[in-house]
């Protein structure tokens, strides 16, 4: 909840200071601002650059501030750690009372720590002392030592001076103390508004982690194999279903026959998620690689071939009318009017396919694979290696990005007709 | 050479709901070689499915169309066709969808070059023959759709509206462009138009087509093409008899289109 109220207050802080700054830079008004709809291709409205670079940071710092990284100069309150103390009334079977203290040591995620000194006092009351870890709490057996602690009608009734019963908590210096069902005393520090690293660790701990991955690579595998399997398998189903989908989609667009034969098929495969088919593909291919590429194989199959059909169906019956009253044959029409018009069909929906095959390599390596990036972070989340799981989604997302980037190169540079008629 | 006869062409379109429509009955006409002729009426008069026809892409219901003593049977290259826009290959350059045709036929390179080049230096392109279709202007494309026609050196050009989708100016010059194409090239030339002044600039044969069923309802012989040919179109539109022949055209589609209007209302 803390992290979406500072969410929202970044959003809403970072567009006032720049709009602020911005009208004071720009002493000109222009009418940008009336427009606010979109009329068809003429959008007014304009990523904003500014606001997508703040975008990025703030999800930087609010994830540092979040987690205590040392890179983030301001943090939202931590855990406690240090050593603290609170006294507890203890009341024997004699009725008397006496105070004792309870000194803990908190120590630091991957520290360790011992439990301090401390000299038993006076009274029939001893003082413990005790060690935990940041996040945890502790079970304090504060009437372990105590003279009389094990006999009938003794009772700590009071910590630091407040009175407690079985079931009730009370505050303390740097925390809590919970009095347990049977009369312990349960201590809780004090855990601030941090995450603990095995939920969320720090960018640096991500960092870290991926340099030593890189290096060192993960489960046998280094981490350039394990992305690097997770690519070609995407790259072979894509061609695969690219090999086929293509000329299929060809054949649907320009024959009845094909078309009335392959539409049910297609258009009931088309809306299965291709994840569903992998239990299917499992028994009747394998776990390794046959499997998985089959699986990529249908994920791009259909895309591939309603993109196809799309093409052919999309050339407009103008250009073929003027092919045929220039002399060219069917073939030559094939070739040199509906393969070309059907292109730009063919490149979104090669785009669509790739993030498709994508999305659906790193699922199908969560079910089963010995390397790629999915198996990767399944791995590691049994392990709770947090940060792995961290650094595999912050890969798959760049290299997933990295894809569709450069489909979009491709696609200007090899038809750059495309949404100019 | 005989021109182009086309004979009691009918067609009749049936719907999928049972109706048909008589899109044409009865059309005769017959073309003379080197002669251009616009043909005009209101919309639904079948004068895109009679220029289809000739072409090759429709088969008639009843009738035949003859070119040089056969028959047609399919489109074909001595029948080159001009559409309106979007008929042109976006995915080529300028020069190559001029060769289109030299190029599907086969004709070796220093040929076909020697033809778009001097189509392209006579359609005023001669500065843009290697851009991409997209980067041209609406009259530059009509302007690369007449010289890619003309590249396959047919023996009729069919036009159908092919400078409907241009503004006024760029229109009046394309005009004087077809003029003078069709004077220099001396091919036969019909042109199907929504504008009356276009059809009279250039006709030296003016079909007025009436609707349902489409039909020749009359025929002008007019010495406006003649007058237009390398002058100021203008000047031919102030000349003798151009406005009085505008006007009366002009009232006989209006009558046409309001008997059509009575007819539905009369229907419904």
């Amino acid at each position: 909840m803390s992290v979406l109220v500072f969410y929202i207050a970044i959003f809403a802080g970072a567009l006032f200071i720049v709009s602020l700054l911005r009208r004071m830079m720009t002493p000109r008004h222009d009418f940008t601002s009336l427009k606010t709809v979109t009329f068809g291709d003429e959008s007014a409205v304009r990523p904003d650059r500014a606001a997508s670079i703040i975008s990025v940071l703030t999800v930087f710092v609010i994830w540092g501030a979040f987690t205590g990284s040392s890179l983030m100069p301001i943090h939202v309150p931590g855990p406690y750690s240090g050593t603290t103390e609170f006294t507890y009334t203890a009341r024997n079977a004699a009725g008397q009372t006496d105070d004792a203290i309870v000194r803990v040591l908190v120590h630091k995620v991957g520290e360790d720590g011992e439990a301090p000194e401390i000299d038993p006092g006076d009274g029939f009351a001893k003082n413990d002392s005790d060690v935990l870890q940041e996040w945890r709490s502790e079970l304090i057996r504060a009437h372990a030592n105590d003279e009389g602690g094990d006999q009938e009608g003794y009772a700590v009734i009071a910590v630091d001076g407040q009175e407690i019963a079985p079931g009730e908590t009370v505050r303390v210096a740097d925390g809590t103390v919970a009095m347990t069902p049977k009369g312990s005393l349960n201590f809780t520090p004090r855990k601030g508004m941090q995450m603990e690293p095995i939920w969320l660790p720090s960018p640096e701990a991500t960092v870290q982690r991926f340099v030593e991955i890189a290096s060192e690579g993960y489960q046998n595998f280094t981490l350039w194999e394990h992305l690097g399997w997770s690519l070609l398998r995407v790259v072979a189903g894509f061609a695969l279903g690219s090999l086929v989908g293509i000329p299929l989609g060809y054949a649907m667009g320009l024959s009845g026959w094909f078309r009335g034969w392959f539409d049910p098929i297609v258009e009931f495969m088309r809306p299965v998620p291709p994840l569903a088919l992998i239990p299917l593909v499992i028994i009747w291919f394998g776990i390794w690689e046959t499997g998985k590429i089959v699986l990529l194989f249908l994920a791009a199959l259909w895309i591939m071939t309603i993109a196809a059909r799309a093409g052919v169906s999309g050339v407009s019956i103008s250009k073929i009318h003027a092919a045929y009253s220039l002399g060219a044959s069917k073939w030559q029409i094939l070739r040199h009017v509906i393969i070309p018009n059907s292109l730009p069909e063919i490149f979104t929906g090669a785009r669509v396919a790739m993030g498709v095959c994508w999305g659906t390599v790193v699922a199908a390596e969560l079910v089963a694979a010995q390397k790629g990036a999915g198996m990767m972070i399944i791995a590691a989340s049994k392990f709770q290696l947090t940060d792995i799981v961290i650094m595999g989604i912050v890969l798959i997302g760049i290299i997933g990005y990295g894809i569709d980037m450069l489909m979009r190169k491709a696609e200007r540079f090899l038809v750059p007709w495309k949404g100019q008629a | 050479m005989s021109g182009l006869t086309i004979s009691n062409l009918s067609m009749r379109f049936d719907l999928p709901n049972g109706a048909s429509i008589q899109a044409l009955q009865d059309v005769s006409l017959s073309v003379a070689e080197g002669e251009i002729i616009s043909v005009l009426g209101p919309s639904g008069c079948g004068k895109t499915t009679l220029l289809n026809i000739i072409a090759g892409f429709l088969a008639p219901t009843d009738g035949k169309v003859e070119i040089n003593d056969h028959v047609v049977t399919g489109p074909a290259p001595e029948r080159g066709m001009v559409f309106q826009q979007g008929a042109l290959f976006e995915w080529m350059n300028v020069r190559d969808n001029v060769d289109f045709g030299p190029r599907m036929k086969g004709m070796p390179k220093a040929e076909r070059d020697r033809i778009s080049d001097h189509l392209l230096d006579i359609t005023g392109l001669r500065d843009f023959k290697e851009k991409a279709i997209y980067e041209l202007s609406g009259g530059m494309q009509q302007r690369v759709a007449l010289a890619r026609c003309l590249a396959n050196d047919p023996d009729v050009i069919l036009m159908d509206e092919p400078l409907g989708a241009l503004d006024a100016l760029t229109r009046e010059k394309m005009q004087g462009l077809v003029l003078k194409l069709w004077k220099e090239t001396g091919k036969t030339v019909i042109l199907i138009t929504h504008s009356v002044e276009e059809a009279l600039l250039l006709g030296e044969r003016l079909i007025v087509m009436a609707p349902r069923p489409g039909r020749i309802h009359k025929e002008y012989r007019l010495p406006f093409a003649d007058r237009g040919v390398n002058a100021d179109l203008r000047e031919v539109k102030r000349s003798e008899g151009f406005s009085e022949t505008r006007d009366e055209i002009l009232s006989m589609i209006w009558e046409m289109e309001e008997e059509i209007m009575g007819r539905t209302e009369a229907a419904q």
